[in-house]
């Protein structure tokens, strides 16, 4: 830029045109903008990845699994939205995981992961997941990579600073993002009346250590903010959960306006241990609610929805020393604790920096009342009397931290599209790499936990304009992998993910795939429907019920010829899936349904209940390409009329061709 | 004021994509598939959309000065970005209230922080039309300093400084014409 530049009028309007788009002057190439690095994320056919990314999927509901450094997608597992790939949500036996106070639920907005923990690091038991808009959490298993649970929260309304976990997995926790009037006041009030009458929740939900079954312990009451974002405590802060809060203004409308007029808002600091004194001592008031809590048995391949009625809450007023405020520079995003558990990172995302909090301060300033007053009965820790220290002008729009074991942060910047490296000790900006485009997330392998495996950094990108081959109005989200083995950070890998990725966490392939379930085993599948052998095959009927003991194995379904059914009729076909070999699922699918088809993994039973509307011969078969006769499995239901004499009649390699007539139609031996 | 709208959105028409003929000449020279240009937001080739705040003040003639100054801050990625934002713009005219030696400093590399915090006073994320804000209210900037605004018979004043002479919805939010550079209160 020179000075004289300012003075040549004439060519201003060029010039400044060319300047603005000045970097597409240069000419790239792919390897420039990839790093030059891309063999690094090369993993070569028949090896395997070295770590599985478990990835939300945000507004499709579900939670993919990739392989990093390659970026590969292994599966999307079926959660908050129904899946008719697999039947998930549509199957007799899946439709109760998705049933909610409000019925069933098809959907949900599913943001963040939490792998489950002990002693601070991965153990590869289970990954939970939040259900952002009917509030939800879901315990995914991670021998089957299917949700085995899904909790719903009460006094919650927008799931989102959840499902973060503490470091022996005692709890997961759920705060709400708007907060609303409680579940058991009349919600019938004017809107701003916010102040007086909408409250925000925090739910505690305790782990079975054994089984992994949730169940929501407690409730902590809290002032009408939002939460946004959460972590655990760890090590020494173990005991302490720490939640970002934005809209302590408490304002009711555009709040792109109103809920930034504070300087500050607040990272709230909890002290869980303390809370669970309180509930030991019967501080918890009983409050009366309503929400499903649905499991999955994975020996009758059945899932069960239960609705509860209580939960217990501890009120803050009532329960001092449990809850603190530390001001927080304007609507903080993630709040982020190192893996010492010393350090607090806290992204006010409309912040010029990053507020880093110290455990050991946050303790000492309690200890010594240094507070600046309260807000709403709370106290509110001095900002200078938490701070570590500020990381001055990271970047523009600083969101998430994760740490990679080694004494660094990096923290992802939405507005100025970037990952800064910084060192927690002395809050120094180390090393920046632009993201294509405009990050959310990002994960480190072990990042949040208390021995972070480092290696790579993961973005999670909500912009990919001019990225890949462009597809209509609608672009890919993406991830980009970077390798932090060295002082800087090299892009390695741009890859496109399904779903729009939020959080996602990483954990090493080897505490996982050597305890992968490879078959259901027939022996124990105690739905009652299972016939576990081609001899338990057969069709009854219950009234205008028709069931169908069907079984599927390479290559037919027993029975593949049904006749007696009739319009009106309800039709549950009960699939088992008699193979006991990895990797053999068999499909089902019947013209016309009105549903799905079902996938039935080996041993499993599997239900589609399909009504038939008209007379006709209705064709069925098996949709996974199972074997080389694949093509052959597949057999045929008769509809008859309602009022229709055709009795029930079911077989497999029994029914043999009728001989013709002179007119040209057989004889319906069937029909007596 | 609706003359200068008008004038900047007839200018903001005129913007001329930089690299069209590089490219052309790549494409026509090999059958490679385009490679994407990897060079930030702002390099994204889309004429169909609807102009982002740095592509408005680009083709404005008035905002030359600014422009060159986003230019130098590397600020033109940022403000290409999903936002969304408000942009306080001061004019050229502006820019020549100000010391032509202050702002040649500006200018110079050695000082591109200060150019930085001095711009970044003039964005707010948030996209804030005129009629939402209040006498009085303060709106904290991406530099961390606050604006206060002033509004007296539907005149918008920033620091009791700079006028908003025009305001002109953008892509990602929405740009402010201002008469007056905004300083940053000191530290």
């Amino acid at each position: 830029m020179k000075v004289d530049y300012f003075k040549t009028h004439a060519v201003l309007i060029l010039t400044f045109a060319c300047l603005v788009s000045t970097q597409s002057c240069k000419p790239k190439t792919a390897q420039s903008a990839a790093g030059g690095d891309a063999a690094k994320a090369y993993v070569a056919p028949g090896k395997y990845d070295e770590f599985y990314n478990i990835v939300s999927g945000g507004f499709n509901g579900q939670v993919a699994v990739y392989g990093i450094p390659s970026g590969r997608l292994f599966r999307i597992i079926p959660v908050f939205s129904q899946s008719p790939e697999s039947g998930y949500g549509f199957s007799e036996e899946t439709k109760p995981m998705l049933n909610t106070s409000h019925g069933f639920v098809p959907w949900d907005d599913q943001h963040h992961i939490a792998l489950s923990q002990t002693k601070g690091e991965h153990d590869g038991r289970w990954a939970f997941a939040n259900g952002n808009n009917t509030p939800r959490i879901a315990r995914i298993d991670l021998t089957t990579f299917r949700t085995s649970e899904i909790l719903e929260i009460p006094n919650s309304a927008g799931n989102h600073a959840s499902p973060f976990i503490t470091e022996n997995s005692e709890y997961v926790v759920a705060a709400t993002r708007f907060s609303v009037p409680l579940d058991d006041q009349n919600g019938d009030v004017p809107i701003n009346t916010y102040k007086q009458n909408f409250k925000g929740s925090i739910s505690f939900i305790s782990v079975s250590p054994t089984s992994g079954e949730m169940s929501i312990s407690f409730q902590i009451r809290t002032p009408g903010v939002n939460f946004d974002l959460s972590r655990a405590g760890k090590g020494k802060s173990h005991g302490w959960f720490f939640f970002s809060c934005y809209n302590s203004e408490k304002a009711n409308t555009l709040l792109e306006v109103n809920a930034s007029q504070k300087d500050k808002d607040f990272v709230m600091a909890v002290n869980w241990k303390k809370a669970e004194e309180y509930l030991k001592a019967g501080k918890a008031k009983k409050q009366t609610v309503k929400y499903a809590h649905n499991v999955y048995d994975e020996n009758t391949h059945t899932a069960t929805s239960t609705i509860k009625n209580e939960v217990f809450v501890l009120d803050p007023a009532e329960c001092p020393d449990m809850l603190y405020l530390i001001p927080c520079p304007k609507s903080p995003h993630g709040t982020d604790v190192d893996p010492t558990g010393e350090y607090i990172a806290a992204s006010g995302k409309l912040a010029a920096s990053i507020p880093v909090f110290s455990f050991t301060k946050i303790q000492k300033a309690i200890a010594d009342k240094a507070f600046d007053g309260e807000y709403d009965g709370i106290p509110v820790i001095k900002y200078e009397a938490a701070l570590h220290g500020e990381v001055v002008k990271p970047g523009l729009g600083p969101l998430h931290t994760e740490f990679d074991g080694q004494g660094n942060a990096y923290t992802s910047m939405f507005v100025s599209s970037e990952i800064v490296k910084w060192r927690i000790s002395d809050l120094q900006v180390l090393d920046r790499v632009p993201t294509y485009y405009s990050i959310g997330h990002l994960s480190i392998p072990g990042g949040p936990t208390a021995k972070p495996h480092g290696k790579y950094v993961i973005a999670y990108n909500k912009i990919t304009k001019d990225r890949y081959l462009p597809t209509g109005p609608e672009l890919t989200q993406s991830a980009q992998v970077y390798d932090i083995s060295g002082d800087k950070m090299k892009l390695i890998l741009d890859f496109p993910t399904t779903g729009e990725p939020h959080y996602a966490e990483a954990i090493p392939a080897s505490l996982l795939m050597n305890k992968q379930r490879k078959i259901y085993k027939i022996e124990e599948n105690t739905h009652p429907y299972a016939a576990k052998g081609e001899g338990q095959a057969k069709v009854e009927r219950k009234g205008n019920q028709v069931h169908v003991w069907m079984t599927a194995i390479r290559s037919h379904l027993t029975p593949d010829n049904i006749e007696g059914v009739k319009v009106g009729d309800e039709i549950y076909f009960h699939v088992t899936n008699l193979e006991q070999d990895w990797d053999v699922p068999h499909g089902f699918a019947m013209k016309g349904a009105n549903n799905a088809e079902i996938l039935v993994m080996p041993g499993e039973t599997q239900t589609l209940k399909w009504v038939a509307d008209k007379p006709g011969i209705i064709p069925f078969y098996c949709t996974d390409f199972c074997s080389a006769l694949h093509q052959e499995m597949q057999g045929y239901l008769r509809v008859s009329p309602s009022g229709s004499n055709v009795a029930l009649h079911f077989s497999t390699g029994t029914n043999k061709p009728a001989v013709s007539t002179p007119s040209g139609s057989a004889a319906d031996s069937s029909a007596k | 004021m609706k003359k200068l709208i008008n004038i900047v959105f007839a200018l903001s028409s005129f913007i001329i994509l930089s690299c069209n003929n590089t490219n052309t000449v790549t494409e026509e020279a090999t059958a490679e598939p385009t490679v994407s240009a990897g060079g930030g937001q702002a390099s994204v080739k889309d004429d169909e959309s609807a102009k982002d705040v740095v592509k408005i003040a680009a083709g404005s003639k008035d905002h030359t000065t600014l422009v060159a100054a986003i230019k130098q801050a590397d600020l033109v990625n940022s403000l290409s970005n999903a936002g969304p934002f408000t942009v306080f713009a001061p004019t050229n005219a502006a820019f020549d209230k100000v010391p032509k030696e202050t702002l040649d400093n500006l200018m110079k590399n050695e000082n591109k922080a200060q150019l930085q915090d001095i711009l970044q006073y003039h964005v707010y994320v948030g996209s804030l039309k005129t009629e939402w804000m209040e006498d009085g209210q303060t709106f904290n900037q991406v530099n961390g300093g606050n604006i206060t605004v002033t509004k007296k018979d539907g005149k918008v004043m920033i620091n009791n400084t700079a006028t908003v002479i025009a305001s002109i919805p953008a892509a990602n939010g929405i740009i402010h014409v201002i008469d007056a550079v905004l300083l940053p209160p000191s530290k």
